[in-house]
């Protein structure tokens, strides 16, 4: 983007600043806009699930819902309780919000489509989504309460077991990309599947690990059946209790923009991101960032799946999960895939 | 120009920061501003050149290392005057650490002035087209292959004697064995029977 500015008789270094700033809205507008239309996408099909008619009035199909949702929220007037730390009460909200749109920056939306093309990409996803933690465990200590208290416990030792088997997932990808840059992994799956199929899921391989990942992804999005954090019939409504208006909505919106994070992550690393399906001349008429949306969405659609049938876990039951069955399985399957690379690929 | 603006935006607020980690009376807070050191120091890191370094400072201290420091925190039950008190019971103790350190940090700076040794010219030499991680895995993994096993023998060893001091056998815990759950079938855990009047049956 900084050559068309360039082009246009702009200086180089302001030519870079503004191209870099559009980049930035032209991510973080969309993703907003996406946002607002998943959520009422998510009640949609939960609702279809449930043999309800969900959101229905306002606007065509109840399409509006979300815009007047968010109006309303605009609207409230913003409570602090009175016990309630204040500084860190109101910046706990920003930093969720804040770090849910930070990792957007390395993902690739096309061919060169990433506003940030840095070598370490994975990495500064890892980085950032470690990040996220701390909103909720901000949110439920300051807010002074009991419940909210309860549930950032939960949700910091929650976060931190599944990140450390998305870490050892994110290795098996690694090495068979052999880049940690988010457009290198996506290239790498270019016919990765006999040369016929663009993905990296359909090495049998790599198969359990894009299975684990989905699950780790709902896992670390604190999404059903893992929403142990906002467990309604324990908690009431867990780190956001005390919240009201904006800072409510800001919650909301962190949350859904990481879980729109966590399907692209999960196109992006095994499902071919930007490729077609399958590897053929013609489908690559079709813009890479139409693939990359469709997978987008069928992964929102999987995860809202997951959300309307699978009853909640128990606590014990999700640090197994996490501990005793996904831990031990991604450090095997680093041994295999290091193995069967190094005989493979470097012998 | 920008590089330099980053670097005293960075460095000030690390200093800050760190300065705030002390002076700051509520222990969580403390930990944010540690936090936020953290993450200029990565910042530091990036100006430096050293991408995987910072990624690794963030991923590490601030995505680990400090959620456990906010965790074991936040569980403190905070009396401030008592945080007050014994102030001048330990002000001899820390008036000598605090000598101790200006000593340190006067000699530190001395010997770096009079240039005993170059530590400029030790910096490590940029290979250009090698990405840092690759520089990085081709040093460790070769020359200092022993000392990087080393050190993972000593964080095992640290790592089973934290498990084992803290381990306790509880009995009479009903504890959940999920393979067994899902062996069952629906004939050996369902019984239909047919009690006659006055009966009863046995479970």
């Amino acid at each position: 983007m900084t050559e068309t500015f360039i082009s246009w008789g702009m200086d180089p270094n302001w030519a870079w600043g503004v191209a870099t700033i559009a980049g930035i809205l032209l991510i973080a507008l969309p993703l907003m806009l996406a946002v607002a239309m998943i959520i009422y996408a998510d009640r949609k099909i939960w609702a279809a699930i449930a043999l309800r008619r969900g959101p229905n009035v306002v606007g065509p199909f109840g399409l509006l819902q979300s815009f007047a949702d968010g109006l309303k929220v605009f609207l409230q007037e913003t409570i602090v309780p009175s016990g309630a730390n204040r500084g860190l009460f109101l910046i706990a909200p920003i930093i969720t919000f804040t770090v849910a749109l930070l990792a957007w920056a390395v993902i690739p939306f096309n061919s060169g489509a990433v506003l940030a093309d840095i070598n370490v990409g994975l990495l500064y996803i890892l980085a950032i989504s470690s990040l996220g933690v701390y909103g909720v465990i901000l949110s439920g200590w300051a807010s002074n309460s009991k419940y909210p208290f309860f549930s950032a416990m939960r949700a910091s030792a929650q976060m931190i077991s599944y990140e450390v088997s998305i870490g050892f997932i994110l290795i098996g990808v690694v090495l068979f990309a052999d880049s940690f840059n988010m457009n290198e992994i996506v290239k790498a799956q270019q016919g990765h599947g006999l040369g016929i199929v663009n993905a990296f899921g359909f090495n049998l391989l790599l198969f359990p690990l894009a299975v684990m990942f989905l699950i780790s992804s709902l896992a670390e999005t604190a999404r059903a059946p893992f929403d142990l954090t906002e467990a309604e019939s324990e908690l009431v409504a867990g780190y956001q209790t005390e919240y009201s208006s904006m800072s409510f909505a800001l919650f909301w919106l962190g949350e859904y923009a990481n879980v729109l994070l966590m399907c692209t992550l999960n196109a992006v690393l095994f499902w071919g991101g930007w490729l077609p399906p399958i590897d053929w001349a013609p489908l690559y008429a079709v813009p890479g960032i139409i693939w990359l949306f469709a997978k987008i969405l069928f992964f929102f659609f999987v995860f809202s799946w997951v959300k309307a049938t699978v009853p909640r876990y128990r606590y014990d039951q999700l640090m197994r999960l996490g501990w005793k069955v996904f831990l031990p399985i991604s450090l095997l399957w680093i041994f295999l895939i290091s193995g069967y690379l190094m005989l493979t690929r470097y012998s | 120009m920008i590089q330099l603006f980053a670097f005293y935006l960075f460095a000030t607020i690390v200093i800050a920061s760190a300065a705030m980690v002390i002076f700051a009376r509520n222990p969580v807070h403390s930990v944010m501003w540690l936090i936020l050191a953290f993450f200029n120091a990565a910042g530091l890191m990036l100006l430096a050149g050293a991408e995987f370094i910072a990624m690794l400072l963030v991923i590490v201290y601030v995505g680990a290392v400090a959620v456990l420091f906010l965790f074991v925190v936040m569980m403190l039950d905070i009396d401030f005057a008592e945080l007050r008190a014994g102030f001048v019971r330990y002000l001899p103790l820390g008036a000598l650490v605090a000598i101790i350190l200006a000593a340190e940090l006067v000699f530190a700076v001395g010997a770096w002035s009079a240039g005993g040794v170059d530590l400029a010219a030790r910096a490590a030499p940029v290979v250009a087209d090698k990405s840092n991680i690759q520089q990085i895995g081709e040093l460790l993994y070769t020359r200092y292959i022993f000392l990087f096993e080393a050190a993972g023998i000593v964080l095992l060893v640290a790592m089973i004697g934290a498990i084992v001091l803290t381990h306790r056998k509880r009995g009479g815990v009903r504890t959940q064995n999920i393979s067994a759950q899902n062996r069952r079938r629906p004939e050996e855990a369902t019984r239909l029977v047919d009690p006659g009047v006055g009966q009863g049956m046995e479970l």
